[in-house]
């Protein structure tokens, strides 16, 4: 609108140039047998009086009065939208790539060189509760969900270069719609987990002076003997923050883009895509440190968000500060036994219990 | 083999949207779906207002068919870009993309989910064998019958040109040449050194926008 404001004695002449230029040009551009200099001379020739100046303003969007109710349809031509491809195919799509590619590579040749962290001492047998069966619920909950959506989100963005040449065309067609349709009824459903898991969570995971000397030693990578750690180790709250911010950024992104009835622009909906889609995409590759942390990584962590126990030895080893304060509460296999029998009898009879 | 083109002659156009009930009835779109559309620019203002029909381009290099997740675009040997509606999943990308703001949506699902995405196929139908069903999805294939779209053949200024990219450009230029003597216009670029060179970068611009 503020060009027709500062220009608008140029307006019949855009819209000449619009006709001539936009429509007609791949023919005039390219004549049988006619050098490219030619071609420009006679577009010269052809819509005399062409100025950047014209260019310009069809390059800042210029809109007008239409009868069409459809989103957009007053603007004549929209640029952000040959921006956007450029973004999405030629930064996104393959960075995203280099990023899940690097960080799968990574971990692998962090595996192959340096291996698992092993526990330094026996288990002692003797158990503490780390997670409890909401923290569990929750952490599962996000994660398969998590699993879900990255899988879905990432076929809307590749598979059609390698999937649609294997799958015949109603297969494929069905694939997509599938996954088009899980991805955008299950991420509202991750929205509620990830807020449960952040307001559950967020009171761990201020960062202190332990974390700052944990990180000093990169987590027991550098130098001798394993860091001192509370409940959560500087890694762990790292992870938390992530999971919080840039999730809270793809939850965000992802309802707007979720919900096109609210009449966002188009213009809009190219930066939230984006957004949605490099969030995405640094989180996932950021999970793969997280997964294998959590399982091959590390003798004795998986228990501990399976069964809700770890082992003694394992809490002493990685969480030193955090066993001190409750190894007074380890208990042996024994009672763990009695003490999950308790539990799935009240579950299973919950009117004997009440 | 022809590369099928539209053109607009905005000195011609009168905005009676002809083309755009032409289209909506060759077409028998659903409610809300309106394929080609009108833009007046400087509504009201004498001397100043021009009118542009504007649809799908059906591009040379199709931004559309570039961001689509299912690739459901193909071009044909007509240089149309038409598309599958078995495979659009209606994300809505396409709409993105467009500079012409030509992919349509019916609102079909809930919380404003789209339906399968509609637009101009420069009444050359789709990809369907039956043609009631062709017919039913797509609309009118009036270039199979060695017709040209309803929009153009309909437009009582002919303003609005469909066909042979060539022929329409050189009926064109014919139209400007025309003007150009008339209202003295003409070789006006070559007189001004000054406009020139812009009239050489514009024209530079334009070209390259119209190879990518």
């Amino acid at each position: 609108m503020k060009y027709r404001k500062r220009n608008r004695g140029w307006f019949s002449l855009v819209a000449l140039l619009l006709a001539g230029c936009l429509f007609s040009l791949p023919s005039v551009a390219q004549p049988q047998g006619g050098p490219p200099a030619d071609a420009r001379k006679e577009l010269m020739q052809t819509l005399p009086g062409t100025t950047s100046d014209y260019w310009r303003n069809v390059q800042g969007g210029v809109t007008g009065t239409t009868s069409s109710r459809s989103p957009g349809a007053e603007t004549l031509i929209m640029v952000q939208g040959e921006q956007w491809r450029n973004w999405r195919n030629h930064w996104v799509s393959p960075g995203g790539l280099i990023a899940l590619g690097g960080s799968a590579a990574g971990i692998l040749l962090f595996w192959l060189l340096v291996g698992p962290v092993k526990l330094e001492h026996p288990r002692t047998g003797r158990k503490i509760e780390r997670w409890t069966r909401m923290d569990r619920t929750i952490h599962w909950y996000v994660a398969s969900l998590f699993i879900i959506l990255g899988f879905t989100g990432l076929m809307l963005l590749y598979a059609k270069w390698f999937l649609q040449p294997i799958l015949p065309g109603g297969v494929w067609a069905a694939f997509m719609t599938a996954a088009k349709n899980i991805h955008n009824y299950l991420g509202p459903l991750f929205a509620l987990g990830l807020l449960a898991m952040i307001l559950k969570w967020i009171r761990h995971n201020a960062f202190n002076r332990v974390d700052l000397k944990w990180f000093a030693k990169g987590g027991g990578i550098v130098g001798k003997g394993h860091p001192q750690a509370g409940y959560l180790n500087g890694g762990e709250k790292v992870w938390f923050w992530i999971v919080t911010f840039v999730g809270l950024t793809v939850v965000i992104s992802g309802l707007i883009a979720d919900f096109p009835n609210f009449g966002q622009s188009r213009e809009t909906m190219q930066i939230t895509l984006l957004v949605h889609g490099i969030g995405a995409l640094i989180l996932m590759a950021a999970s793969f440190g997280h997964i294998y942390i959590g399982t091959a990584g590390t003798e004795g962590a998986f228990e501990g968000m399976k069964t809700g126990y770890v082992d003694e030895s394992w809490a002493k080893q990685h969480h030193d500060l955090w066993y001190h304060a409750v190894k007074d509460q380890a208990i042996d296999e024994a009672e763990l036994e009695a003490r999950k029998a308790g539990n799935s009898q009240t579950a299973a009879n919950p009117t004997q219990a009440s | 083999m022809a590369r099928m083109k539209f053109l607009c002659d905005s000195e011609r156009c009168i905005d009676c949207n002809g083309c755009v009930t032409a289209c909506k009835n060759a077409n028998e779109t659903e409610w809300g779906i309106q394929r080609r559309r009108v833009v007046t620019l400087d509504d009201g203002e004498i001397g100043k207002e021009v009118s542009i029909s504007v649809a799908c381009m059906h591009c040379s290099d199709a931004p559309c068919m570039a961001v689509c997740p299912t690739n459901c675009f193909y071009p044909t040997e007509d240089g149309l870009i038409l598309h599958n509606k078995d495979t659009c999943i209606g994300c809505g990308y396409c709409l993105y993309a467009c500079p012409f703001g030509a992919p349509q949506f019916p609102k079909q699902g809930a919380f404003g989910a789209r339906g399968k995405m509609d637009k101009c196929t420069f009444c050359a139908g789709g990809p369907e064998a039956d043609p009631a069903l062709e017919a039913q999805k797509y609309g009118a294939n009036r270039l199979k019958d060695g017709k040209l779209p309803l929009c153009a053949e309909m437009c009582s200024t002919k303003a609005l040109l469909a066909g042979d990219a060539q022929e329409v450009s050189d009926i064109f230029r014919e139209r400007v040449v025309y003007r150009g003597h008339r209202n003295g216009a003409w070789g006006a670029t070559q007189q001004e050194p000054g406009l020139s060179e812009l009239a050489r970068q514009a024209a530079e611009l334009a070209t390259d926008a119209a190879r990518s």
